[in-house]
Formats: C-alpha cells, structure tokens, sequence
C-alpha cells in the first residue's frame, strides 16, 4: 500500500514536474535535421542524431543504444523515402515508446511536403538496383527544402510544445532570414558555374544539382547501390571525356578508388562533396554544410581553370 | 507490376496518412505529388510479403550428418504488418523438403508502459544469440555444434507461449532482461506429458558502443523445460554469450570485424541420473571488400544425453554479396564426431531475397 502510494506519487511529482524545465528531446535520423531542428528548438529542445555526417545514411546498424534513444524521445524526425527502412523500423517497435510510431504527433517525415525528385513513373524493380520507390530520398541537399523541412519542425515543436511555439516561430524566422541571405550568396557563388557537367558517385545529388543548375551526366556506380564496374568505369571514362567533365563528386563514405583512377585517366578533378552536417568537424551546421561545400566546389573549378 | 505494386502499397498507407495529418506551416509548399502507385484501397492495409530462398549444395562424405547433394533446403514466407495502434504482427513460415511449418508467428505489443515489450505466439527463445537468429542470417550454411547437440537440432530451441522483455538502462548502457514461458515443447529438447509441463527461458542483455566504432553486446540466459525421459524430468540450459564489432562509420562498407562466441551448458534429468554436458563457438568475421566476407569458427559440443561423446569441428567460410538481395557461401568445414570420425565437406549456399525490404541484420 505503502509502496503504491509513493509510486503514485513519484508519477504525479514526475507528471508535474518534468514539462517545466525538461527539454523536448528530440531524436532524428540525420545530423542535418537534427542541425535544423536545434536552430528551431534552441535551449528547449536537445537533439540526437543515430546516423553521424560521414556515415552512408542507408546502412546505420540497428544498434540497441538506439532504443535507449528512442525510448526517451519526445518527437522523432526521419527523413522518410525508405531511406531508414534497413534499420530503424525494428528500433521502433523496441523503443517501448508509442509516442514516436508512424502516424503518431512526435513522428515527423521530413520529407513530406519537400521536393522529392526521381519519384519513379513506372513500376520499378531491383533490376534497376537499391531504387526508392518513393523518389530519391537526398532532398535536404537542397536548402529550399531545408526551409521546408525547418517549417514543419517548427509546426510539431509548436504542437508538442505549446508553450515554446512563440519562440520556435521566432527561431523558425530567424533561420528563414539567414537561409535567404546565405541563399543568394551561394547562387552568386555559384552562377559562373551554371550549366557545369559533372559525375557523382552515387545518385545523392539531383537535388543539389537542380538547385545550382548544374548537370548531372553519369554515376560512377553503375545502378545505385552496386559497386563499380570495369565496363561501366570505361563507359564513365568516355563520358567525361566526350562531354568534358571537370569534376567528379564523391561522398565521403566511398572508396575513392576508382573515381581516382577515372581522374587520373580523364583529368576530371575528384572532390569529397559532403552531402550532410558532420561529415567533417568543419561542417556544424546546416547553413555550414552548402557554405563548405560551395566552397570546396568554386575552389575545385577555379583550380582547373 | 501487380507484384510491386502489393508491396508498395502497404508502405504507402503509413506515407499517406502522415501526409494528412502534418500541419504545414504557411505560407503552404508545394504539395507532395501523389504516389506512383495507382492506389488500391482493398490492398492498403496487407501486410509486405518477402520470401527468402536457401539452396544448399554438399560434397565430400558425412555419413553422421548426411547432408544431400543439392536442396532447397528452406523458403521462408514472412508477412509482417501493423495490427492496430498497439501491435504489430510478424509471420514467417517455412518450408522444406518436410514440408510447411509456421517457423515463427507472434503478435508484438509496442507501446506499453514501464518499458515493456511483450510478444505472444510462436518464436524462437531468446537463448544465447545464435538460437534468436534466422538462418538466412547466420554467418555460416550450417548451425554450429552446440545448437545441434544441446538444443535439440539444427532448428534450436523456440516454443509456444509469451515473452517479456524490460528495458533497464544503466546510465548510457543498454540492458534488457528477457522472460518466456512456453509449453514445454521443442523437437529434440523438450516434450510437455501434460499441460502444466512448461519451458521456461531468462534472458539478459547489455550492449555498450565501446567507441564510434566498436561495440560490446554480452548476454546471459537460463532456461528449463521438461525432457520427456521421466516423469518430471527436467533439462536445464544456461548459455554465455559475446559479441564485439568493429565498424569504422566512414569505411563501413568496405571494412567491419565481427568477433563472436557462445559457451552452452545442459544439465539432463534422466534414467541413470543426471546428464551435464558443455558446448561452445567462436566465430571471426572480416568483410574485406563492399562486397566480400571471409570468416572462421572453431566449435566443440558434447552430447545432452551422453556427455562422453563430443564432437568438434572447424570452418572457413567465403561469402559474396552480389547486392544486399542475394548472397554466396562457401564453407570448408572439417568435423570429428565422437573424438574419431572424421569428415571434411564443403558446403555451397545461394541465398535469395524478394518482396519487401526487410531490416539488416544487427
């Protein structure tokens, strides 16, 4: 009896007492959003990323430190598009936590509402190597859509939090206003290069790529998710060389191997393009991410010219 | 088409509905376009179907475990869906050359409280780490020694019942303890005379990342069920087991280490007296290239029934991975049965996946 009462009490202590100070925890699947949502949420809101920057985001383990995360988690933030299907369904359903499911309020899908390119327009098959059904599931390397996805979380910060929602509509402003700003100068810095072609490891770029009109011609991986192949390295080497490509971007969790070898055989510059915060120390923030990366860019084309 | 299009939709419905629900702020984006898919209202709600091929193909001789030259040696159905907004459901049914079996159906209740986890049905026991584990995911074509002398076969120890798991966070270390209570039933290990004959398992778990790295999984597990040889005879299990993982994030798919190991004990009430007979693995794992594994495992087990004879064996195993659907095994493996026959094979493993995008293996 004696015990009940005190857990009863310890639970409406603990009912009590915990909205006032604690902070919203907030668990997402990619430091990017967990950079966004920290510009939102500032002091009241911690954030915690499962896949760190330099990591391929489609193959996280399924670690059990992340269900302690996740069993604590006030909203989760995935980037939707299957791109967690290999590991966080199963870490879900063994966070005990009802709160973060699918459909839930402290579930958000980040890429809804975003510009989702290469959504397929006819019915796809595995033939066609690891393809999202859903579309291409990189959007957030465009930073119009990390307004986007800065509007939604601040909607579900706001609907989790009521009393913070002034503050994150506040935050939200502040982001939106230094994003525009930083906006037009990457498009400035960027402009000359407008039309460029180039060559990416893996199809992470379409976004980016649209976004500073630059062209896409050919993967260094044959289908996505399948390694390199003599045949289709050789047919990359003539790509290049045919279409006078200057740059071959490479995510960081790549061997770069064989886009080394094609550079040295086309001459194309082979550049580690970030596609996410954390990638390196350098890159700690969102705004950070498009700043290095634009620069690493310019400095790559300026070095060929 | 009409193939992709069952698998697709079910996933769509989860999609769709968060669609729906998310307040966009103003002033409003562009709208999600609509689903490639042509939507199917009766198919929404079916569950994502995989299957799972094993063929299997054996040479040199064995005549204690005479594995046959070529078979399809299991193709696992698995259907898995959401239930209601307090379940999900998993079913995984295998078949053989003996024929169709519900390998593991259970409903999995999510969202309880007091970090509770409790699944009802027919599973596999939270024994050891191995015994949990499909074959399809196993690093090896064959189950090692210890499953096959002290668990009752190559298909392990898994029952009919419920299982409770709790969460115990100890600061940043995972820990989860692990209860099942079965009918006393498992091919080969336990048999239930009559209905208060029941199994029961003990699990426990800590997991710790060491480093961005490296991590540490250890766990320890008990279990007991009734043995069939006399009236209230009872087996009793207890198991030890490791794991340790080397995955540097950058390079993840090109290099990891996986190092692993099991040590089993079986204490079995029978006419005569009581039996207590050991088993171990140990196991090493390099992927040496994205595509690309090569591993060993030493094993030893004496017998539940007869603890004078043991068996030992070693292996080399080479797998391939064309792409995360299919894979190629080879695996040299030498066993001594009973201290002196001795047989040397080597086994040919194709495996296979279709249908929906299952999670990796952790």
């Amino acid at each position: 009896m004696k015990t009940t009462r005190f857990l009863l009490g310890a639970v409406i202590f603990a009912g009590l007492a915990i909205p006032a100070q604690a902070k919203l925890r907030v668990v997402t699947s990619l430091q990017d959003f967990a950079s966004i949502a920290e510009a939102i949420g500032g002091d009241r809101v911690e954030t915690f990323a499962l896949a760190k920057g330099y990591q391929d985001p489609h193959f996280v383990d399924a670690k059990p430190s992340f269900i302690l995360k996740l069993s604590r988690a006030d909203l989760l933030i995935v980037a939707g598009l299957e791109l967690e299907i290999g590991y966080l369904p199963p870490l879900i359903d063994q966070s005990r936590n009802g709160r973060i499911h699918p459909g839930s309020p402290g579930y958000l899908d980040a890429s809804i509402g975003c510009n989702v390119l290469q959504r397929p327009t006819q019915a796809v098959t595995r033939a066609m190597g690891d393809v999202h059904p859903y579309g291409n599931p990189h959007y957030w390397t465009d930073p119009e859509n990390g307004r986007i996805v800065a509007r939604a979380i601040a909607g579900r910060l706001g609907e989790l939090d009521p009393e913070g929602k002034a503050a994150y509509e506040a935050n939200l402003s502040t982001f939106e206003a230094r994003l525009t700003e930083k906006e037009r100068e990457w498009q400035a810095k960027m402009a000359p290069f407008a039309g460029t072609r180039i060559v990416t490891f893996h199809e992470s770029w379409p976004n980016l790529a649209r976004y500073f009109k630059l062209d896409i011609v050919g993967t260094v991986e044959p289908k996505p998710g399948i390694p390199p192949s003599p045949s289709h390295t050789l047919e990359i080497i003539n790509l290049i060389t045919a279409q006078k490509v200057p740059v071959i971007l490479v995510e960081p969790y790549f061997d770069t191997k064989t886009p080394r070898y094609i550079g040295n055989k086309t001459g194309a510059v082979v550049l580690t393009f970030y596609p996410s915060v954390g990638g390196i120390p350098e890159i700690k923030d969102y705004i950070g991410l498009f700043d290095y990366d634009v620069n690493a860019f310019v400095n790559a084309m300026r070095g060929k010219e | 088409m009409d193939f992709v299009h069952l698998l697709v939709i079910p996933i769509l419905v989860g999609t769709v509905a968060t669609a729906q629900e998310a307040p966009v702020p103003q002033p409003t984006p562009a709208p999600t376009p609509a689903p490639a898919a042509p939507a199917q209202t009766s198919n929404y709600f079916n569950p994502s179907i995989s299957v799972i091929g094993n063929f299997l193909a054996v040479g040199g001789t064995n005549e204690i475990e005479n594995l046959p030259s070529a078979s399809l040696r299991e193709s696992e159905l698995g259907f898995q869906a959401i239930v209601d907004p307090y379940a999900r459901a998993d079913f995984f049914i295998s078949f053989s050359e003996e024929g169709a079996n519900v390998e593991e159906g259970y409903l999995t209740f999510t969202s309880l409280p007091w970090d509770l986890l409790i699944k009802v049905g027919r599973m596999r026991t939270a024994f050891g780490k191995i015994n949990t584990l499909h074959v399809h995911v196993w690093p090896w074509p064959d189950a090692p020694l210890p499953i096959v002398n002290l668990l009752g076969g190559e298909e392990g120890w898994s029952g009919d019942g419920v299982l409770v798991a709790k969460l115990i966070p100890l600061g940043d270390t995972f820990s989860e303890a692990t209860l099942q209570v079965f009918r006393g039933e498992s091919e080969g290990l336990f048999t239930a005379a009559k209905r208060s004959d029941l199994a029961f398992n003990g699990h426990y778990r800590v997991f710790r990342d060491l480093s961005d790295s490296t991590n540490l999984d250890l766990g320890l597990s008990y279990g007991f069920g009734p043995n069939g040889t006399l009236p209230d005879a009872t087996t009793r299990l207890s198991a030890l087991d490791a794991t340790f993982r080397w995955k540097r994030l950058r390079t993840g798919l090109y290099r990891q280490v996986v190092l692993r190991g099991e040590f089993f004990r079986s204490s079995r009430d029978q006419a005569g007296g009581t039996e207590s007979a050991t088993g171990w693995f140990a196991g090493a794992d390099y992927q040496f290239a994205r595509r690309w594994w090569v591993g060993v495992r030493g094993e030893a087990a004496e017998h539940a029934d007869d603890a004078a004879i043991l068996d030992t064996g070693l292996a080399a195993t080479l797998t391939f991975l064309p792409s995360e659907f299919s894979q190629l095994r080879s695996e040299l493996r030498r066993r001594r049965y009973a201290g002196s026959y001795k047989a040397n094979e080597i086994l040919f493993q194709v495996q296979f996946a279709i249908g929906a995008h299952g999670a990796h293996p952790f």
